[in-house]
């Protein structure tokens, strides 16, 4: 079990890793899911041992990482983004000599070393210089490095970056193999990656665990159900009426149309339940035909996107006000400032240009909004 | 320590590096025994070896600039410092891995006196005493070399700037006869060592009203001495800098023979210094 409490990163000024929290059980493959740069490398780096953090706790197996550092360590397992091969040595002297970093028993060495090869399909290249070795090999070296002794916990990151399709369902198959006698935690920037394997999945965003939840609650939690889009010959009212009496009246949106001289009438609403077989059956009674039925799940997609914008638009807002107006001057002012002149022109810029745009430009005006917040954006990535 | 020592040594003779050293001591070795003791007759071999030190100038750079900057550069540090090993064993393991390819021409070196022997008279003591007194010498330079190699990324960097540095001790003695020997500007110069410590000391725990405290009672020590007892700082910086040049120790080996255990003691604190410094640096990399 690993618990990580109140796990902050600073870089200078940057804020890499803000005040994280959770608790990883045993026995299940996490995924931690994020745009890039989001922090998941640091925290992973920091659990794994690798970087200090600034504030907070990473507890492995009870063992806290850096008062019993070598405890801990001996717990994990760690694949880094770029696999640290030692290119000038072969696979099997590589991983010999992972073995004995790793201080496992001198008898069954050999043994571990033959299985985690075995494992990952690398027995027959163990001969070779790790040097000449291609991409998706490479990364399996990294792997075998990584399951070498049996580690409660693996850590794998990013492990499929740069791979071939195939190579990517080898090493999904892999992990999964792995997930049954290990907790696993990958993490990725490619959602299907994570929701092919992983058991439990968590959004980091801005440093932030914004959502951990299986992918099937993720789905769910998003539009608190399925949505529902039925196209019905009839008048609207009645369609309306019909569907009522078994969908709630304030989720429903009804348009209509005319096609080939008929009416018909196009239903969204929003579904708790599967209540497809009733519908069918209503629209029947009344003699409404139903043309099309059809429901939709909200993909992670939708999730992560909403989940990390929600995250991002929240550190906008935290930042002044004004910035949304400064930021549609904010492009000149930067390009004075490479001039040499910056300080000055931009903030007589933004003084003006606070003034001009709130009586010019309407501040509702959703384009002049969405250009604001466009360069809050970019203001924040610098 | 055990696998990395073994790893590390096997990486040397794997590739180039290993041998090249040996091959570059031992050649300038013979060119210098040749000239000094074989053809020109003199007895003693610690002659052939004093010139030797201006290789070590070049061959340790060479021999060092990989340890730590080409892990760091390969993110191969990744892999050792999230093992079970302690960072100390890290170290340790590497550096004694230079220092066992250090000691292979060592060792050969030792056949020389007894080449001498066997042509004439040799003076065993002394020149044996010069090889030990050599080697640690070297065991210091390895010691710096693997801390700047541990500062950088760049193996380039590390070659240079241990070069630098070696050169740097090469002419510390002829440079120390610049600084002020009066009592005045020993004492400014002991102020300005002071203010540098108490500076890196403030970089190092970021606490100022610490770090102000010592620099405040540092200076009134200063003043107070100064005031007090002014005839003590008489050629006291040229003293203190002379102290540290570390190539004198082997010098009183060869040029006077005798054993200097004093000398020894401070090569030996030297390397450690510089192991502590390797270990500090590589743990402020993962706090910063």
């Amino acid at each position: 079990m690993i618990e990580v409490k109140n796990l902050v990163k600073r870089y200078g000024g940057h804020l890499a890793v803000d005040h994280l929290n959770f608790t990883i059980e045993d026995g299940q493959i996490y995924g931690f899911l994020g745009p890039n740069g989001a922090g998941k490398s640091t925290t992973m780096n920091i659990m794994a041992g690798y970087l200090g953090a600034t504030e907070g706790q990473v507890c492995i197996n009870g063992h806290d990482i850096l008062e019993e550092p070598e405890e801990a360590k001996r717990c994990i397992g760690y694949l880094p983004e770029l696999p640290p091969l030692y290119v000038d040595m072969t696979v099997e002297e590589y991983l010999w000599f992972a073995a004995e970093l790793k201080n496992l028993p001198g008898k069954e060495r050999g043994n571990l070393v033959e299985q985690a090869m075995e494992k990952t399909q690398l027995t027959q290249v163990k001969g070779r210089l790790i040097r000449n070795l291609s991409k998706g090999y490479k990364q399996r070296v990294g792997l075998a490095q990584a399951m070498l002794g049996m580690p409660s916990v693996i850590i794998l990151d990013e492990p499929t970056v740069g791979l071939d399709p195939k190579q990517i369902i080898e090493i999904r198959d892999l992990i999964r193999e792995l997930g049954k006698e290990h907790t696993v935690i990958l993490s990725s920037h490619i959602l299907s990656e994570v929701s092919a394997v992983c058991d439990h999945i968590m959004i980091i965003s801005g440093g932030k665990l914004v959502a951990s939840d299986t992918p099937e609650n993720l789905e769910r939690r998003m539009t608190g159900g399925r949505r529902l889009e039925l196209l019905v010959k009839g008048e609207p009212e009645s369609v309306k009426a019909t569907a009522a009496a078994l969908l709630d009246e304030a989720a429903i949106s009804i348009s209509e149309k005319e096609e080939d001289g008929e009416v018909r009438t196009f239903l969204t609403a929003e579904m708790e339940q599967d209540v497809r077989e009733e519908l069918f059956y209503a629209f029947a009674r009344e003699k409404l035909p139903i043309l099309s039925m059809t429901v939709t799940k909200a993909s992670l997609e939708e999730v992560f996107l909403e989940l990390t914008q929600k995250q991002e638009e929240k550190e906008t807002e935290k930042k002044e006000p004004e910035k949304k107006l400064r930021g549609l001057f904010g492009r000149r002012s930067r390009r004075n400032a490479e001039d040499g002149f910056g300080p000055v022109v931009s903030e007589a810029e933004a003084e003006t240009g606070g003034v001009a745009s709130e009586e010019l430009l309407h501040p509702e005006d959703p384009l002049v909004q969405g250009m604001g917040d466009e360069e809050g954006k970019e203001d924040e990535g610098e | 320590m055990k696998a990395i020592y073994k790893r590390e040594l096997k990486a040397y003779f794997d590739s180039m590096i290993g041998y090249l050293f040996i091959a570059f001591l031992v050649l300038f070795m013979g060119v210098y025994f040749l000239a000094y003791n074989l053809a020109g007759g003199y007895p003693y071999f610690s002659a052939a070896l004093s010139g030797l030190t201006v290789m070590m100038m070049i061959g340790v750079p060479v021999l060092t600039m990989r340890s730590f900057s080409e892990e760091r550069k390969n993110k191969t540090d990744q892999l050792l410092l999230t093992a079970p090993v302690s960072v100390w064993g890290i170290v340790w393991g590497k550096y004694l891995s230079m220092v066992t390819v250090f000691a292979v021409p060592t060792g050969i070196f030792c056949l020389c006196p007894l080449i001498i022997q066997a042509n004439g008279t040799a003076y065993l003591a002394a020149d044996y005493g010069s090889i030990l007194a050599f080697f640690l010498m070297g065991c210091v330079f390895i010691a710096i070399g693997m801390w700047i190699s541990s500062l950088t990324e760049s193996q380039v960097v590390a070659a240079v700037g241990t070069f630098g540095v070696f050169l740097l001790l090469m002419l510390w003695p002829s440079l120390v006869n610049f600084l002020p020997s009066s009592a005045f500007g020993s004492a400014a110069g002991f102020w300005i060592l002071m203010s540098l410590a108490v500076f890196c000391f403030y970089r190092m725990t970021e606490s100022r009203p610490v770090s102000a405290a010592v620099w405040a009672a540092g200076t009134a020590a200063l003043v107070i001495l100064y005031l007090v007892k002014r005839s003590m700082f008489e050629h006291a910086l040229t003293g203190v800098m002379e102290a540290l040049a570390v190539e004198e120790v082997f010098e009183h080996f060869v040029l006077d023979q005798t054993f200097d255990l004093g000398g020894l003691m401070f090569y030996l604190s030297l390397v450690g210094l510089f192991l502590f410094f390797t270990t500090q640096s590589l743990e402020k990399r993962r706090w910063s």
